[in-house]
């Protein structure tokens, strides 16, 4: 991000109906120039439908869309500066990768002897030069998602669109993908706005995410933020694991506040904003935060019975069933450092949040 | 084994019958002979004892056969294609009900639509009174007996041969396509031009094929709504058939010259699919 204070997109109180149904309810975002932005949510949630709004292939019922400063509403998608990546790729069949690629740049008015270099330059920067001549049905599904990005990005669009673009790929290769998407935009420097509903493609990629649900924006927030202080259950629910205790707020001070679960045992978190004294709300925890000991290491430590373990590779996830609440994952690092030690099924544990793990949700 | 029966004996009949002698009140006489095909090329003066010199009267039907039923084509096509996309762009519950609207006048008999199209179409028929009460001609349009009324009436005939292929290549277009183009920068016209019509195009043919062919031996069109004038090879063959007047070897082998040009003419159009088909894959 060289300039903050850049807007590329501002979506002003933008709110899409069909009929009695609303798809987008007074959605207010700030995208700002050269930043990777992500849309996400699950499907349904009006991701696609707010990027496509922006393309302008959907028109907006009520609120307004500026593309650096300018209202773009009034303009057919033909007349737009932003380039698409569509979810299945949308490649012209009957043309070869190379006159996709400069298709973008004909219809600009570029002359085909410059577009044709243009669309070449394209190709290298996603290693396609090779497969500059064949039609898009003789290559693979990720070489043709690199087509639909090097045609996108040829005519050199503010702003880019990515609508689910990974979402086709099998794991390995979006993997790969992530990483050259985010090195392209570095290079090049076009604001991208990608919707997907992984949230892992969100997290590794993006400057800032949008968390969206049910058509309204839940969070905005960089993946930190969003991971680490989820606002509510359906953001802390939605992005990773967490563990969501019942939990009612006995009194806040300080920037703290103190609560109990169900049972009476008490807690002490940070404060949230909006969430009192009396307030009945969820507490989320991460399961990579909290750890397991044979004694209480503090006043809050939660005793349980381990109901079972699971391998998962990178980790170990000990499912705790609480003595006065719900069940409950702890996740342990496979690794020798630390304290590694498995705790069978059937032996009494205590569970311990490090300091700053619980999060007050308003829910 | 069916086919051998519909379609190749038939057809081998027809070659035979066009190589043998007339007999003068219709039906042949088994004797080979050659006078059908030259009398459909050859002129031989008055007493036919001239040698042969080229024969256009037959030529010209046929050339102005293909010309009525390339115009009835081209106009099925201008009618038909925006019909098609319009019916495949619906909802997908109601396309089935567009698709029977276009089926439904051809329940009704070939000759009944024929007709019913010289009485919309005559000088004091609906058309012209509703073109004279809007006042925008003063006279009534004399289309009946005219080129263009053998066009209408072929077009009527066979729009839904045109109609139907388009839609099914419509619907099985992927509009993201076009949406793609539009992100790109192409107007409407353009996305029409460089990105829909190549990829329908094989629907646009076989509608092509489907109107030109039968328009090019129909004879209901060019004989009620087009009068002597435009006498056309489908009418030519019937004669040949009808009565006791006709004759049987003539009337086959302006069927066989008829069926030649066709395949002629079907050949170059399958080449050319072959070509985009190839291109796809």
């Amino acid at each position: 991000m060289s300039d903050d204070q850049t807007i590329a997109v501002d979506v002003r109180n933008a709110v899409k109906r069909y009929g009695d149904f609303t798809a987008l309810k007074e959605i207010s975002l700030a995208i700002r120039d050269n930043e990777f932005f992500t849309l996400l949510g699950p499907s349904g949630c009006g991701k696609t439908t707010l990027l496509r709004m922006i393309a302008g292939f959907e028109d907006v019922t009520e609120g307004g869309i500026f593309l650096f400063g300018d209202e773009i509403e009034s303009l057919p998608p033909n007349k737009r500066p932003v380039n698409t990546v569509f979810q299945n790729y949308a490649l012209f069949p009957l043309m070869t990768v190379l006159e996709n690629v400069s298709f973008g740049l004909e219809m600009l008015g570029t002359a085909k002897t410059e577009a044709r270099k243009r669309a070449g330059e394209m190709l290298e920067l996603v290693q396609l030069t090779q497969f500059a001549n064949r039609k898009p049905s003789q290559l693979s599904g990720g070489q043709q998602q690199r087509v639909a990005l090097a045609r996108a990005l040829a005519p050199n669009p503010k702003v880019l669109l990515l609508d689910e673009p990974l979402s086709a790929l099998d794991l390995k290769l979006r993997q790969t993908m992530r990483f050259e998407l985010k090195e392209i935009q570095r290079e090049t420097g076009i604001t991208f706005i990608f919707v997907t509903h992984d949230q892992e493609e969100a997290l590794t990629m993006s400057d800032r995410v949008a968390v969206m649900s049910a058509g309204a924006l839940q969070q905005l927030g960089d993946a930190r933020d969003i991971y680490e202080r989820p606002h509510n259950m359906f953001v802390a629910d939605f992005i990773g694991e967490t563990n969501l205790l019942e939990v009612t707020v006995d009194k806040v001070e300080g920037g703290r506040a103190l609560c109990h679960l169900g049972g009476g045992h008490a807690l002490g978190c940070d404060a949230t904003e909006g969430v009192g004294a009396g307030a009945h709300v969820h507490l989320s925890v991460r399961p990579e935060r909290l750890y397991l000991s044979d004694a209480p290491v503090a006043n809050e430590s939660l005793k349980g019975t381990v109901r079972h373990n699971i391998f998962v590779g990178t980790d170990i996830q000990t499912i705790v069933d609480l003595e006065d609440g719900p069940r409950m994952t702890v996740r342990t690092s496979n690794s020798d450092r630390g304290n590694k030690r498995i705790f069978e099924a059937g032996t009494t544990a205590f569970i311990n949040m490090e300091r700053g793990a619980a999060r007050l949700l308003v829910d | 084994m069916v086919l051998i029966f519909v379609v190749l004996i038939p057809v081998l009949m027809m070659l035979i019958y066009s190589f043998l002698t007339k007999e003068f009140r219709g039906g042949v006489i088994w004797e080979f002979s050659l006078d059908a095909y030259d009398q459909f090329f050859c002129s031989r003066g008055l007493f036919g004892d001239e040698p042969c010199s080229i024969e256009w009267t037959y030529i010209n039907i046929f050339w102005r056969s293909i010309w009525q039923a390339g115009a009835a084509t081209l106009l099925s096509l201008v009618i038909g294609f925006p019909t098609a996309y319009f019916i495949a762009t619906r909802p997908e519950r109601v396309r089935p009900v567009w698709v029977f609207l276009i089926t439904i006048p051809y329940w009704v008999n070939l000759l009944i639509r024929t007709v019913s199209m010289k009485f919309m179409l005559r000088d004091n028929g609906p058309l012209n009174d509703m073109l004279l009460a809007t006042g925008i001609i003063d006279d009534p349009l004399r289309i009946v007996n005219t080129n263009f009324a053998v066009q209408l009436g072929l077009f009527y005939s066979y729009l839904p041969f045109m109609v139907l292929p388009i839609y099914a290549s419509v619907e099985r277009y992927n509009f993201a396509l076009s949406e793609a183009a539009a992100d790109l920068y192409a107007s409407k016209w353009v996305t029409l031009r460089r990105i829909l019509i190549p990829a329908v195009k094989p629907g646009v043919i076989a509608g092509c094929i489907l109107v030109f062919v039968p328009s090019l031996g129909s004879f209901l069109a060019p004989d009620l709504l087009g009068g002597a004038k435009n006498f056309m090879i489908g009418s030519l063959i019937e004669e040949q058939f009808k009565g006791n007047a006709g004759n049987w070897p003539f009337g086959a082998a302006a069927s066989m010259i008829l069926l030649t040009a066709v395949l002629i003419i079907l050949v170059i159009f399958a080449r050319q699919q072959a070509r985009a088909q190839k291109a796809v894959s």
